[in-house]
């Protein structure tokens, strides 16, 4: 293995964690500012990928289309918010799982009644095309480094969002004692709404920054939505910082386990052995990490103070 | 008192199925049958002990691979594959359990689902056994040599009569002083503590059994289909075991007949949810644009009437 190869991996192992990254922030805001399990955080991936195939084929450019897809995955998060989620406030945590399940059903098929159940594409936009230069013999997408950036400078401003403004403080107040913010005079229902709204367009804008080099397809948010759970619960649920730190990890992890494990096993087992343990080993690589992780720290790597 | 009398009606009403019954309605009632199996052994854990295991379909799964391994190698009888099957199910809720329960709440639901896709991966990279696309069975399981598992009547009565001693026998570990000290721990752990009893032990017991009654349920699912796969793994068929044990509960209690934990509502969820989906797919191809609002009333109804209780 040369190190071009490896350069090219950890590249696009971050570029996995930068993703899951923007999924998992809205995830364990919502689990931990509101306490509610939503498995439907998936379908607001694939449906940002969608609206994407949507919005670009309509404006015809990768730019307007970004916003406007943005735009409609706010909105469609505002109304699953007022229509499934808020009921679910205060309730068992297995209803939500139940309720939220059912929203999944309904995308997913929705989705495929209305744009097909075959895999769409989104085009590059015509200033990412291509790629560049980053030393001998290693040439890498334009694209996937712009996403790697876009998903860090999200990551940073999320960063600055929860620790430096009004609306942060309010936020991590909501985490700790959501009734008492409440008695302090804040409506909490709205600022609920609003943090959901907003995890539903971080996952929604995540689906259309992959759409141009993932396919785009029924379903695809479910394998995600695991890893992004693996990642909240590897972080920490609730915190954002934990989730930023699991996210590259597993992301690394899956994508350094998938091309090198199994030439590493060919060197202590057998051949035959080794092609067929590396590739399952390496599915299960980031499942190995979560059972370890929470086997010595039960409650994640970076706890949110209780 | 009306929760046993429920899981007896809706026994009984299996057991008249096939008074008129095609095979087509057979299999499909054999199959709501295999499914409540499953779901309650989940809630004998879930409803009785608080433990909401998110990887309920990997045990299955194991017990579904556990008949079709060896009969790939040569024995068919059930009477040794059966508790083979089992054995290795109990044996993998006993090792991963003994780790699981070291963990709480949203976390163990967490743990169970990593070991879930575990052992998810590992069925696909058992190439020796079909791998991805998964295992056809030669036939049905035989028992003690005669081939009595073919006949689908003959089926319905051996899994309806498994499914039940399955639920008398996990009724009686509940209301026996085993279940008082899992109930005990699951509604306010810290006083079972206070009283001396460490509850790990209790959990780790009933999370084995419980795995043993899912592994029956997926060796009898491997017999019905002919044919196991990785799919059988899946953690969209852990959630769907959960949502035949929550609906069920909720269905049950709102018939007054006990809630989760009394065995007799998941056996009406899962036999309901089996029956709902196949009538809605009969009704049309997206069946799942309408089972989805279906299941998101249910838990909303089921607020609505909390409230004004």
């Amino acid at each position: 293995m040369s190190t071009t190869l490896l350069l090219v991996q950890v590249l696009n192992g971050l570029q996995l964690g930068v993703l899951l990254f923007l999924v998992a922030a809205g995830l364990t805001l919502v689990f931990g500012v509101m306490d509610v399990i939503n498995l439907a955080h998936g379908v607001q991936y694939m449906l940002g990928a969608y609206l994407m195939v949507t919005a670009t084929a309509l404006t015809g450019s990768f730019w307007l289309g970004l916003p406007l897809a943005l735009v409609a995955a706010l909105v469609l998060g505002l109304v699953l918010e007022r229509l499934v989620i808020r009921p679910l406030y205060g309730r068992d945590h297995l209803e939500q799982v139940l309720a939220t399940f059912g929203v999944i059903l309904f995308v997913n098929e929705a989705v495929k009644m209305i744009w097909g159940a075959a895999p769409l594409s989104i085009p590059m936009p015509e200033a990412l095309s291509g790629s560049i230069r980053l030393m001998d013999g290693l040439n890498y997408p334009v694209y996937r480094l712009a996403l790697l950036a876009a998903g860090l400078l999200v990551a940073g401003g999320l960063y600055v969002l929860v620790t430096r403004t009004r609306s942060g403080m309010l936020l991590r107040a909501g985490a700790t004692n959501a009734p008492m913010v409440s008695a302090l005079g804040v409506d909490i229902t709205a600022l609920f709404a609003k943090v959901f709204a907003f995890g539903a367009m971080l996952a929604a804008f995540a689906g259309a920054m992959a759409g141009p080099i993932l396919s785009v397809e029924p379903g695809m948010g479910d394998g995600l939505l695991i890893l992004a759970f693996v990642v909240i619960v590897i972080g920490g649920i609730g915190s954002i910082r934990g989730a930023f730190v699991a996210a590259l990890l597993v992301g690394l992890i899956d994508t350094l386990g998938r091309s090198f494990l199994t030439d590493l096993l060919k060197l202590v087992l057998p051949p035959s052995d080794a092609t067929q343990a590396g590739p399952a080993l390496a599915s299960m690589s980031v499942y190995l990490l979560m059972a370890g992780i929470l086997f010595f720290r039960p409650r994640g790597l970076f706890p949110a103070p209780a | 008192m009306r929760a046993a009398a429920l899981t007896l009606a809706v026994l009984a009403a299996l057991a008249l199925v096939p008074l008129g019954a095609d095979n087509y309605t057979l299999s499909l009632v054999a199959r709501a049958m295999i499914f409540a199996l499953a779901a309650m052994s989940l809630d004998f854990i879930l409803g009785g002990a608080g433990l909401v295991s998110f990887g309920h379909a990997a045990l299955m799964g194991i017990g579904a691979y556990g008949v079709g391994i060896l009969m790939e190698e040569g024995t068919r009888d059930a009477l040794v594959a059966f508790p083979v099957a089992m054995a290795a199910a109990g044996l993998f809720a006993l090792l991963t359990g003994a780790i699981c329960l070291k963990t709480r709440g949203v976390y163990f639901i967490m743990i169970t689902l990593a070991f879930g896709q575990m052992a998810f991966f590992v069925t696909q990279s058992l190439s020796a056994y079909g791998g991805d696309d998964g295992l056809t069975l030669a036939a049905r399981s035989t028992i003690a040599g005669q081939r009595w598992l073919k006949s689908p009547l003959t089926f319905h009565y051996v899994t309806l009569g498994l499914l039940a001693a399955a639920t008398g026998l996990c009724a009686l570990f509940l209301a026996s002083p085993f279940g008082r000290v899992l109930k005990a721990s699951k509604e306010n752990e810290r006083r079972v503590r206070a009283l001396g009893i460490d509850p790990y032990p209790y959990r780790l017991v009933a999370y084995g059994l419980a795995g043993a009654f899912a592994g029956l349920s997926g060796a009898l699912l491997a017999n019905l289909t002919e044919f196991v796969s990785p799919a059988f793994l899946s953690w969209h068929r852990s959630a769907e075991i959960i949502v035949m044990v929550v609906a069920g509960g909720m269905a049950a209690s709102a018939l007054r007949a006990g809630g989760m934990g009394r065995l007799g509502g998941a056996i009406l969820g899962a036999v309901g949810v089996i029956l709902v989906e196949e009538s809605l797919s009969n009704f049309t191809e997206h069946w799942r644009i309408l089972f989805g609002p279906l299941l998101v009333l249910l838990v909303l109804a089921g607020g609505w009437r909390g409230r004004r209780a």
